[in-house]
């Protein structure tokens, strides 16, 4: 990790007279969140090393609204999303990626209305598309005979019926891909989601992350690998609740990807 | 005085029907009471929706065992209506089984397939009692459904049974008088099941047989008669709304949720450097002042409206529901058997004021939906992808959020704060925007 990571922000990318090929959308989890920063950093890794042409908002980047909007605060939403929207088109941002599920549900389906018209994708179905274009290729590296599973995330599955990109990316890991008893449509939540991840749970018997990493652990993987910062954060805290940190990582597909490749 | 029997008949339709009508025509009044979404678009793959969902039951089989015997069940329901035209004609012109010189073969065939349907139904309809009453799977025994659900649920269970035993008891009748000596009855059919219920007539008077006969024949037009007019006062309407509700269904991915067009025009009021902040907001007469979000059934739509008609309290959407599955009181189900109760009790409010609603100090929200139900939802779309028919309680838990924060400000203590950060630095936390790429040269 001592080169450095070259990121570029679209300003910087304007200011040359250039548009990249994909804008990131690094998300507000991605941008300050300690767990998910890595994730962020990773994905770059990536990007840098395949010589993707992309770039950043930076500073310019704000919170897509989704938590606000799932809270059933549509005021906020629409204001978050329309600020977004301008300084998007006004970069004419036409691709984007992100690593974050929600920030994809979101600028994917509930954007287009409001003015914000992007072909937009998540990081794994990115990272496939780079693999089968022949612009990176995965070895498994350092996994290579673990046992992985796949968790997936509410807003990516369910939502959006992705289901394929993350197991396609894992399989070329040469690792042993196991399905917990519950997954794609029938995957159950970590716990995060519709605002869930800022507020304490409502009264119950148990906690749904904890609930849901049983459902991983009864797998026994080595890795659970995840593709949303939200989920990570969740399972790593049913981890450490089952008392298994030393045993079991959970780990983002970026992360997995990078890894293996010692980026 | 031989033309009783056919008054008789033709008066038990007519009422049979007509309370029927009536109960159809409240339904579609409740419903229309919703607020209008359009769900007119793509005809195509809406049909293709109710082909596959309603009438191919694709859903259904993602629970195999429950699924395989509910197929019988609905299949056996379609099928043996068939032979309810002829019953009706029977009994309004006075003949016996007219179909019969028409067909031949292939009414021996069709009374046949008719005879085995009815004993898989019976099949089916046993174990479905065991799951509810026996085996008493979770979702079953489960709180909403204490009290009346509970007891409709069997009397679904009893009435179906019922049905099809008297309809084989009528078949078997007819079998034995069609092979007593000077045969009372014309060769009709094959009997592939009553064959083995007909020998307990053996030894008992034509006289008394036909009389039995008689006694089926009737139990059964009128249990139908009564089953159809009981479908408006229990849970399983599902077997006529599941059609339309798979057609009317959201087609969009499930996590795309509807942009609300009144905030929009004002946000962008707000967002536009050329409007007159002091101006008078322009008037325009026939608006109805609009409220954010749903507090009670007439806020909702009246896709959501159709949906609490159409959910039969399976509970498919509660057993997946990881807020219900962690012991909170949401269940989604419960959304949906609410909202069809208050939707009721509205209706008879109406009723019972002339056609006009008069407010009776209760809502959806509170008084049969509370927060603490609403705030437990993870909006994971579990209960929506489960729904055999497609049912959304997602969307109506969004739209009595959107009430909660934005005409109540009602959010919880901790998702005020998320809201402020975002509003004041971008983030759902305290971090300056200014900070966003600090990670770039963090190591």
């Amino acid at each position: 990790m001592s080169e450095s990571l070259v990121v570029p922000t679209m300003a910087e990318m304007l200011a040359q007279g250039t548009q990249p090929e994909v804008l990131f959308w690094v998300g507000c989890a991605g941008s300050f969140d300690d767990r998910a920063k890595k994730i962020t950093k990773a994905f770059v890794r990536i990007l840098n090393r395949t010589n993707v042409s992309f770039a950043v908002l930076g500073t310019e980047e704000s919170c897509t609204g989704d938590p606000a909007k799932r809270a059933g605060n549509e005021f906020l939403f629409q204001m978050q999303a329309m600020m977004n929207i301008e300084v998007l088109n006004a970069y004419e941002a036409k691709k984007i990626v992100t690593a974050c599920p929600h920030c994809f549900n979101t600028l994917k389906n509930e954007y287009p209305e409001l003015g914000g018209n992007y072909e937009v994708i998540h990081h794994t179905e990115f990272l496939k598309s780079l693999i089968d274009d022949g612009r990176l290729t995965v070895e498994g590296g350092q996994f290579k005979g673990k046992k992985i599973t796949f968790h997936d995330p509410c807003y990516l599955g369910r939502a959006n019926k992705v289901y394929e990109a993350p197991r396609d990316l894992i399989q070329k890991l040469d690792v042993e891909l196991v399905e917990m008893k519950r997954s794609k449509a029938n995957g159950l939540c970590c716990g995060a989601g519709g605002a869930q991840m800022f507020k304490d749970a409502e009264p119950g018997n148990k906690e749904v992350n904890v609930l849901r990493t049983e459902d991983a652990l009864e797998v026994q993987p080595d890795i659970i690998a995840a593709g949303c910062p939200f989920c990570n954060t969740m399972l790593t805290d049913g981890i450490k609740h089952a008392h298994k940190e030393g045993e079991v990582k959970v780990m983002d597909v970026a992360e997995l990807i990078a890894n293996a490749q010692d980026l | 005085m031989s033309y009783l029997d056919n008054i008789l008949f033709a008066i038990l339709l007519v009422v049979g029907f007509g309370f029927f009508a009536a109960s159809v025509k409240k339904i579609i009044r409740n419903i229309n009471l919703g607020v209008d979404v359009d769900r007119k678009d793509n005809p195509k793959a809406r049909w293709k929706n109710m082909a596959l969902i309603a009438l191919g039951q694709s859903k259904m089989v993602r629970r195999p065992v429950a699924g395989i015997l509910h197929i019988l069940v609905y299949v056996g329901f379609v099928i043996i209506n068939i032979e309810l035209l002829e019953i009706i004609i029977d009994g309004l012109l006075g003949t016996h089984r007219i179909f019969a010189p028409y067909l031949g073969v292939v009414y021996d065939v069709l009374i046949a397939s008719f005879e085995i349907l009815a004993i898989l139904v019976i099949f089916a309809v046993t174990v479905f009692w065991l799951r509810r009453n026996f085996i008493r799977l979770k979702r079953f025994i489960h709180s909403d459904l204490t009290g009346f659900p509970k007891s409709d649920a069997n009397y679904i269970l009893y009435f179906e049974t019922v049905l099809m035993i008297l309809f084989l008891l009528m078949n078997a009748c007819d079998l034995h008088l069609q092979n007593v000596p000077g045969a009372v009855f014309y060769k009709a059919g094959t009997f592939p099941v009553s064959q083995f219920i007909a020998p307990i007539f053996n030894g008992l008077s034509n006289e008394l047989v036909v009389l039995l006969f008689e006694a089926f024949w009737w139990l059964h037009i009128v249990g139908i008669l009564i089953f159809m007019n009981y479908l408006y006062f229990s849970k399983h309407l599902h077997i006529l709304l599941a059609f339309p509700n798979t057609y009317f269904a959201n087609l969009k991915p499930e996590g795309q949720f509807d942009n609300l067009a009144s905030v929009t025009k004002e946000v962008k009021l707000m967002m536009d450097p050329n409007a007159d902040p002091f101006a008078a907001a322009p008037v325009d007469e026939n608006a109805a002042p609009s409220k954010f979000g749903a507090s009670d059934v007439q806020d909702l739509n009246w896709v959501q409206l159709l949906n609490a008609y159409t959910c039969t309290e399976c509970g498919r959407c509660t057993s997946s529901c990881p807020a219900n599955q962690t012991g909170k009181k949401l269940s989604p189900r419960k959304i949906m058997m609410d909202t069809r109760d208050r939707l009721t009790e509205v209706g008879k409010n109406i009723d019972a004021n002339k056609g006009v609603f008069v407010p009776d100090n209760k809502t959806l929200l509170n008084d049969y939906i509370t927060p603490e139900e609403l705030w437990a939802c993870t909006s994971c779309n579990a209960c929506v992808e489960e729904c055999p028919v497609n049912i959304s309680p997602l969307s109506i838990i969004m739209d009595m959020r959107r009430y909660l924060v934005m005409e109540q400000s009602a959010a919880p203590m901790s998702l005020n704060a998320m809201m402020t950060n975002i509003e004041n630095n971008g983030a759902p936390w305290q971090y300056s925007q200014q900070d966003r790429l600090n990670w770039k040269n963090e190591n």
